[in-house]
């Protein structure tokens, strides 16, 4: 099968517009997606080849967008909506959690909501406190939803194909310093990663490394550097963090007996805690070592580049972490 | 007040649509005699006494394909678009064989058979989802339309704004009818609204306005929700204000409105039952017989949805977890 060399943007791009190609009833909705063709530009293009009833351009109105995308959905449509990040989506939470998520349950069935609400999400280049939320554990701790967070361009057609295909309603979160970035990504229009099935993005026997997102990047970093100690690594992708791909880690754990967690997101009630949880509870004859968290400070973000990577984490925190527990 | 003779409803339509409001008195009557008896469980139990002819005169206007959404005040409702009255009961019952499977309650009925999509308890959360069903219809070209029952208080939040100019922006055919029955819970329209005659804020929408109509005339309703419904379907959102008023307080919680006595009375003397009555006497003045059934016919319909609730199962283990997903 034929493959491309695209930045993740692009990957998005395509997967969307194949899923546009292959069923009418898929659109996109949110602001500046038309004539602006996307906050991230993974809408370039799509006015002209789709028109105004499929590109929808609407007002600042993240309640409705959310609100207005679960009703769609329940009617019959599957709408790809879009928040241009993620720090807003906090205005749309309510018609996520108690609509998109509840319906279903709430009325037992007689509804589904297929319908994909996409985020751009991370920090970065001096965002500040506002701008720089990577929330995805929240919005993960809600049964109903969803969450998939790609870490690469391959990952992210074939994640948001699944995600577009399905008939859950599916938080999409893209890692703004990630858009850029290119890889090789399969052309087949079919390429369809399961939801909830993670990635071992190397195999190694020492220690586990799980991650998501942009962790999944500082996790492979350090795995190198830690490599040429001859320290082996195994990261692991969760990729989906509801539905989360426990057997894949408990099956690395078993091998490994040691784990270090990483993500971009705040540390209390986080990924980590949810992962650490979850090895001691099953895991607890095979654990080793503490298990280790590596995340953002707990502080929101500042302004000033100096401390504001000093409050993030990086591929030589991972490391260190490792250090600690081998 | 209304123009009899424009009526395009038939006596035999006319006598079941007092039925149906009846039907829907005696109907709350009796729930909250079971929620005294402590059949009905929960907290939260909102009546629709003294609103009847609001959402029969509405619903009354609509085809059989079009929609309808509510708040959680919503038995009237859920009736008056046909629901089986039988699953309703079994729903506040906390039954298996309700409508939302005995997962719902009171607050969340929907019968997506009869396109009744159901009962919201977040205030102003199920306006973006009628603008939502309302895409479809647009999007697909359909011609259906969505009457949106909004209460007073509800037009005090984000999802208002949101919503109604989303709609109007999009020309989506929705029907959005405040029911104004004068209290957010405690708190009087005045107090909660600086703009009290809430129907004005059709024009900060570039809306079409219908104004106010008397909610307490089954008639009054009727016509304008023709004309408002016809609008829609054709053209784009409206918004109708109709007056009314509920006799049982805000929920079963209500201690407040007992004391408005003389607001009461004002109203109960132009109770919707006895408005309709009166007015179908001077229409056909040999309809004495037909409405005497009502009464034994609707007492019928309402022992034997209880019977039907008490002798049905509780949910089980499996439907505990049953739809969280698709
Ligand atoms: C977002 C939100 N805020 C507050 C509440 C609590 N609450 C429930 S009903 C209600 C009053 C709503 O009044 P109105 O919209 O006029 O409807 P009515 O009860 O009169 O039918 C309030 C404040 C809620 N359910 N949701
Ligand atoms: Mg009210």
């Amino acid at each position: 099968m034929a493959e491309k060399n695209i930045p993740m943007r692009e990957a998005l791009r395509a997967a969307l517009r194949e899923e546009m190609i292959r069923d009418e009833r898929v659109f996109v909705m949110g602001q500046e997606v038309g004539a602006w063709e996307g906050t991230h530009k993974v809408t370039r293009g799509f006015l002209d080849e789709f028109g105004a009833r499929r590109v929808r351009d609407t007002p600042i109105s993240e309640m409705a967008i959310a609100g207005a995308a679960v009703g769609a959905a329940m009617a019959g449509l599957r709408p790809v909506a879009e928040i241009m990040t993620i720090n807003f989506a906090f205005l749309a939470f309510d018609a996520l959690i108690n609509h998109a998520a509840k319906v279903r349950y709430m009325f037992d069935g007689q509804f589904k909501v297929p319908m994909v609400l996409r985020c751009a999400t991370g920090w970065g280049n001096q965002a500040t406190a506002t701008h720089s939320h990577t929330p995805e554990p929240v919005f993960a701790h809600f049964p109903g939803l969803y969450l998939g967070c790609p870490s690469t361009p391959a990952d992210a057609k074939g994640m948001l194909k699944a995600a577009i295909r399905d008939d859950n309603p599916v938080l999409f979160t893209e890692v703004i310093a990630l858009y850029p970035k290119p890889g090789l990504v399969p052309d087949d229009p079919d390429f369809v990663l399961p939801i909830g099935k993670g990635d071992i993005k190397r195999a190694g026997k020492d220690v586990t490394i799980v991650a998501y997102g942009r962790g999944v990047e500082w996790s492979l970093d350090a795995a190198e550097m830690l490599a040429r100690e001859g320290i082996s690594c195994e990261v692991i992708d969760v990729r989906w963090l509801r539905p989360l791909d426990l057997p894949l880690i408990f099956e690395s754990f078993k091998k490994t007996n040691r784990c270090v967690v990483v993500e971009e997101s705040l540390p209390f009630y986080s990924f980590g805690s949810e992962i650490a949880a979850q090895l001691q509870e099953h895991m607890f004859d095979y654990m080793d070592a503490p298990i280790k968290r590596v995340s953002a400070m707990d502080v929101p973000l500042p302004y000033a580049k100096e401390i504001e990577l000093m409050a993030l984490p990086d591929a030589h925190k991972v490391v260190a972490a490792v250090k600690e527990i081998i | 007040m209304s123009d009899l003779t424009r009526t395009t409803l038939t006596r035999a339509e006319l006598i079941e649509a007092y039925h149906q409001m009846v039907l829907i008195r005696r109907f709350e009557e009796k729930c909250k005699e079971l929620y005294n008896a402590r059949k009905i469980g929960g907290v939260y139990l909102h009546l629709y006494n003294g609103q009847e002819a609001t959402g029969v005169g509405a619903i009354k206007a609509l085809k059989p394909t079009d929609h309808v959404i509510t708040a959680y005040r919503d038995h009237g409702i859920a009736i008056a678009k046909g629901a089986d009255v039988k699953r309703l009961m079994a729903e506040m019952f906390g039954k298996r064989t309700g409508v939302s499977g005995g997962k719902g309650g009171s607050m969340h009925l929907a019968d997506v058979n009869v396109r009744m999509w159901g009962g919201y308890a977040i205030v102003g959360g199920h306006l973006p989802l009628a603008a939502g069903i309302a895409l479809k219809s647009k999007y697909n070209d359909d011609g259906e339309v969505v009457l949106c029952f909004v209460g007073d208080g509800a037009t005090n939040n984000g999802y208002f704004h949101e919503a109604l100019n989303l709609s109007s922006v999009w020309d989506l055919p929705v029907v959005w009818l405040i029911e104004n029955n004068l209290y957010g819970m405690g708190t009087p329209v005045h107090v909660a609204s600086g703009q009290p005659e809430l129907h004005k804020r059709a024009i900060a929408y570039g809306m079409k306005d219908y104004g106010r109509v008397d909610g307490m005339d089954f008639f009054a309703v009727y016509e304008v929700t023709q004309q408002a419904v016809e609008y829609a379907r054709t053209t784009g959102p409206v918004l109708i204000e109709a007056i009314t008023y509920r006799y049982e307080g805000h929920g079963v919680s209500d201690r407040i409105y007992m004391k408005r006595v003389e607001e009461m009375q004002m109203f109960q003397q132009r109770d919707p039952l006895i408005v309709m009555q009166t007015k179908l006497r001077e229409m056909f003045p040999d309809i004495e017989p037909e409405l005497a059934k009502v009464e034994p016919s609707v007492a019928a319909i309402v022992e034997e949805a209880v019977r039907f609730a008490e002798a049905s199962p509780v949910p089980t283990a499996e439907d505990l977890t049953r739809n969280v997903y698709a």
